[in-house]
């Protein structure tokens, strides 16, 4: 392939593209952080989707979905691409926090994790739709890419070991750039 | 404003419309393709896993958009409107290029039975099953100019299935990927008889056009190279050149104009101003896919033919077919993921035809590259859908799956079908595409037997773990869509005659994967063009008005 020196300089370039990018990405997954306020979430409801989505994708020993800021995807795409789902998730949210009131007297956020995987493993079987509905949005807020708000530090990219960041066809280079 | 006539009308950019252009401007006609999408370019592609053609969680990448194109879908649990990126809706693309833009580019010749397959089977009840009009002997020459005018790579003399070529593919197969290598051994121990596919990519500099450098993200992402071919880059810039062609994109088709003895005399569209505009032709030539131009000639109704254009028998949006892509999935003990693009690359015949109690069959592949989100619909049953369980999975299994899988021939039906709306409209006004029908019961079938040989497959090649993803009888359409414009000898019995020409009519085609008879046990692309090569020819063989030069 290419010699040591034009690699180099390709990383150089590519590296200073790269931080353009990856700041316009950090703004965009501002979420809480722009004024404090969430898109479309309220602070309590965005805490019961943080909590929702860490016991669908739990941290490990590689991140989970609260680091990979999978709320912050959700947030963004309600106002987005997902805007006919947002009653689904007011009404939703509301009733994850009713069921776990009514089970363990608190809010779902309050709970303990092993509570809170009791609670959840109801609402799969009561509201089914509901809960497929943020199932699938919490994979793609983990899994996807992360110029959508999600995937922070590409922390799921990195689990399964995929080489990054994308850059124009396979000339990856293996360790990661400094950027910021 | 009164816009210039042309000789020919085309509607739809995409793989059928594309050659069409080109054949007929080259010879001296002139021509205005109307396309209702726009134009893309290399640098559309924004490698985003989850706003492209394939995954469209976000949105189609490459057309058309959420907000203007609705269709109504009728399933079990009733009638509903669908978003142009959700399954039910059936999409392909709007896009210069169509399909062939964004697609994977397996570059498929069917076979001699896949154009016989009422003759090799017999009637299948409760499906139209039906022969061709013509052969394979009829297209092969338009095969042969697809392959080398575009340009296919791939190596298939191991295929010994496969239908004669009177000339080799003009260009060598990438080589292979982990996955072809460590499926290759066990096909051959299997008895199986496993090639390069064919595929509308450059594996060497062809046309003026650079060779694929292997990416992550091919199928259903703009590629950047232009190494991919579709019609985007090759016969829709050649219709340009001649000078003799215009295009034109964000116009959106609404029906097509007839006088008053029922011929056409062009189509009225809406501009990208959102202007209607009148476009007078001497011919009308319907390329916009299998859903949306069997939607353009039921939106045309006339005194004479009240219930659409071309439908006097109610034949216009029948049969809508795709395939049915049985699949299953292996987990080895050692990675089989390589990064090297496009994934695609090792096939077998052996079960196209010829497996005994079963109309057909289709053939296996491993499947292009998975990136992670996609990757989760490959999750087995038995693992749990969330928590930790789900992500150790994804962790250990991602590198380490192959998928293998294949288009299954489907048994056509009637009643799957393709309709236009009475009440839903799009933003233009016009009535939409209304979908219901499902799957005949056979094709299922043969795609659980299919599931079962890949799974074979895997195992041979030393999976440790494999199962199989469930197919549904839900309405096929999508991708691959076909069939409901179909080609035949009997006006009762079909909607355009073996050139193409709708029965009704003398100046009006259908040139797309609407016309195919039953859809070949491939991915049906180099068909399309091969029968638009071909329908073009014959067009012009008829053709006794004006040319530019000549
Ligand atoms: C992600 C993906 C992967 C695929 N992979 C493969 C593969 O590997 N191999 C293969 O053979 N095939 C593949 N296909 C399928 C292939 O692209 C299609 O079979 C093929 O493009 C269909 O050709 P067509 O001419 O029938 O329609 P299209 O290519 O869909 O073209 C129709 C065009 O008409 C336009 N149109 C429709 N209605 C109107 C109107 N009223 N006014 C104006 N314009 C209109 C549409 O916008 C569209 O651009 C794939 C498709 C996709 C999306
Ligand atoms: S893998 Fe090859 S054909 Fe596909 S997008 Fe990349 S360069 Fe283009």
């Amino acid at each position: 392939m290419s010699s040591k020196k034009t690699m180099l300089r390709r990383r150089t370039f590519l590296g200073a593209g790269l931080s353009a990018a990856v700041a316009g990405a950090s703004i965009a997954c501002g979420g809480g952080g722009r004024n404090g306020a969430w898109r479309f979430f309220t602070a309590a409801e965005a805490e019961t989707v943080e909590a929702i989505a860490e016991q669908i994708v739990p941290a490990d020993r590689d991140a989970g979905a609260r680091q990979a800021r999978v709320v912050a995807y959700i947030d963004i795409q309600l106002t987005r691409h997902f805007k006919r789902y947002q009653k689904a998730y007011r009404q939703g949210l509301a009733g994850v926090d009713r069921a776990s009131r009514a089970k363990f007297g608190k809010r779902f956020a309050e709970l303990a994790p092993e509570q809170q995987t009791e609670a959840l493993i109801e609402v799969e079987e009561n509201s089914r739709e509901f809960f497929d509905l943020i199932l699938a949005h919490t994979r793609q807020g983990f899994y996807g890419d992360p110029r959508h708000g999600g995937n922070h530090n590409r922390v799921s990219w990195k689990m399964v070991g995929l080489p990054f960041p994308p850059v124009r066809g396979r000339q990856h280079y293996e360790d990661q750039p400094k950027v910021g | 404003m009164a816009l210039k006539h042309v000789n020919a009308v085309v509607v739809g950019a995409g793989a059928g419309g594309g050659v069409v252009a080109k054949e007929l401007s080259t010879a001296g006609l002139t021509v205005a393709v109307l396309e209702r999408g726009k134009w893309y370019s290399a640098a559309d592609c924004r490698k985003d896993d989850l706003r492209n053609q394939r995954i469209t969680v976000l949105g189609n990448a490459f057309g058309p958009d959420d907000e203007r194109n609705p269709r109504v879908a009728v399933d079990e649990r009733g009638e509903q409107i669908v978003y142009a990126s959700e399954a039910a809706y059936s999409n392909n693309a709007a896009c210069v290029g169509g399909g062939t833009f964004s697609y994977g580019a397996m570059a498929w010749r069917y076979l001699e039975k896949d154009f016989r397959m009422r003759s090799s089977y017999g009637a299948v009840a409760g499906s139209t099953l039906e022969d061709w009009p013509i052969s394979y002997s009829d297209l092969e020459p338009y095969y042969e100019k697809a392959e080398w005018e575009m340009g296919v790579s791939g190596d298939d003399t191991g295929n010994i299935f496969k239908a004669p070529r009177q000339k080799p593919l003009p260009m060598p197969p990438l080589s292979a990927n982990k996955e072809h290598l460590t499926l290759e051994p066990a096909a051959r121990r299997l008895g199986l008889h496993p090639f390069y596919i064919p595929m509308l990519r450059n594996s060497v500099p062809y046309n003026g056009r650079r060779s694929c450098m292997r990416c992550r993200w091919c199928v259903g992402f703009a590629c950047e190279l232009s190494a991919r071919t579709g019609t985007h880059n090759t016969v829709i810039p050649a219709a340009l050149a001649t000078g003799n062609c215009e295009l034109r994109t964000n116009a959106m088709v609404r029906e097509i104009l007839l006088d008053g003895s029922g011929r056409a005399k062009g189509v009225s569209y809406y501009d990208a101003a959102g202007h209607l505009r009148e476009q007078t032709a001497d011919l009308v030539i319907v390329c916009g896919g299998a859903v949306e131009s069997a939607r353009l000639l039921l939106n045309t109704k006339h005194k004479l033919f009240p219930n659409g254009l071309g439908n006097r028998y109610d034949w216009v949006g029948r049969n809508l077919q795709s395939h049915t892509y049985p699949a299953a999935v292996g987990q080895f003990d050692f990675d089989t993921y390589d990064d090297v693009g496009p994934g695609a690359s090792i096939a077998i015949c052996d079960y196209n035809h010829g497996n005994p109690g079963f109309a057909g069959g289709g053939m296996l592949a491993n499947e292009f590259i998975r990136l992670p989100y996609q990757f989760l619909s490959l999750t087995p049953a038995w693992v749990s859908r969330w928590g930790p369980e789900h992500k150790e999975f994804v962790r250990t299994a991602y590198k380490r799956t192959i998928s293998v899988m294949g288009p299954v021939q489907e048994m056509p039906v009637f009643d799957a079908r393709v309709q236009a709306d009475p009440k839903v409209k799009d933003y233009w006004g016009i009535p939409v595409a209304r979908l219901s029908g499902h799957k005949h019961p056979h094709t299922l079938e043969i795609a659980r037997f299919m599931a079962g040989k890949a799974e074979a497959w895997l195992k041979e090649a030393g999976a440790a773990q494999t199962w199989r993803r469930p197919v549904s009888n839900a309405l096929s359409g999508g991708q691959h869509q076909a069939g409901t414009c179909r080609m035949g000898n009997d006006p009762k019995t079909s909607v355009v005659d073996k050139d193409c020409r709708v029965h009704d009519v003398d100046n009006v085609y259908v040139i797309d994967a609407s016309v195919h008879v039953t859809n070949g046990g491939f991915n049906p692309g180099l068909t399309i063009l091969a029968n638009a090569f071909r329908a073009s020819n014959n067009l012009l063989q008829a053709w006794k008005g004006t040319r530019v030069r000549s």
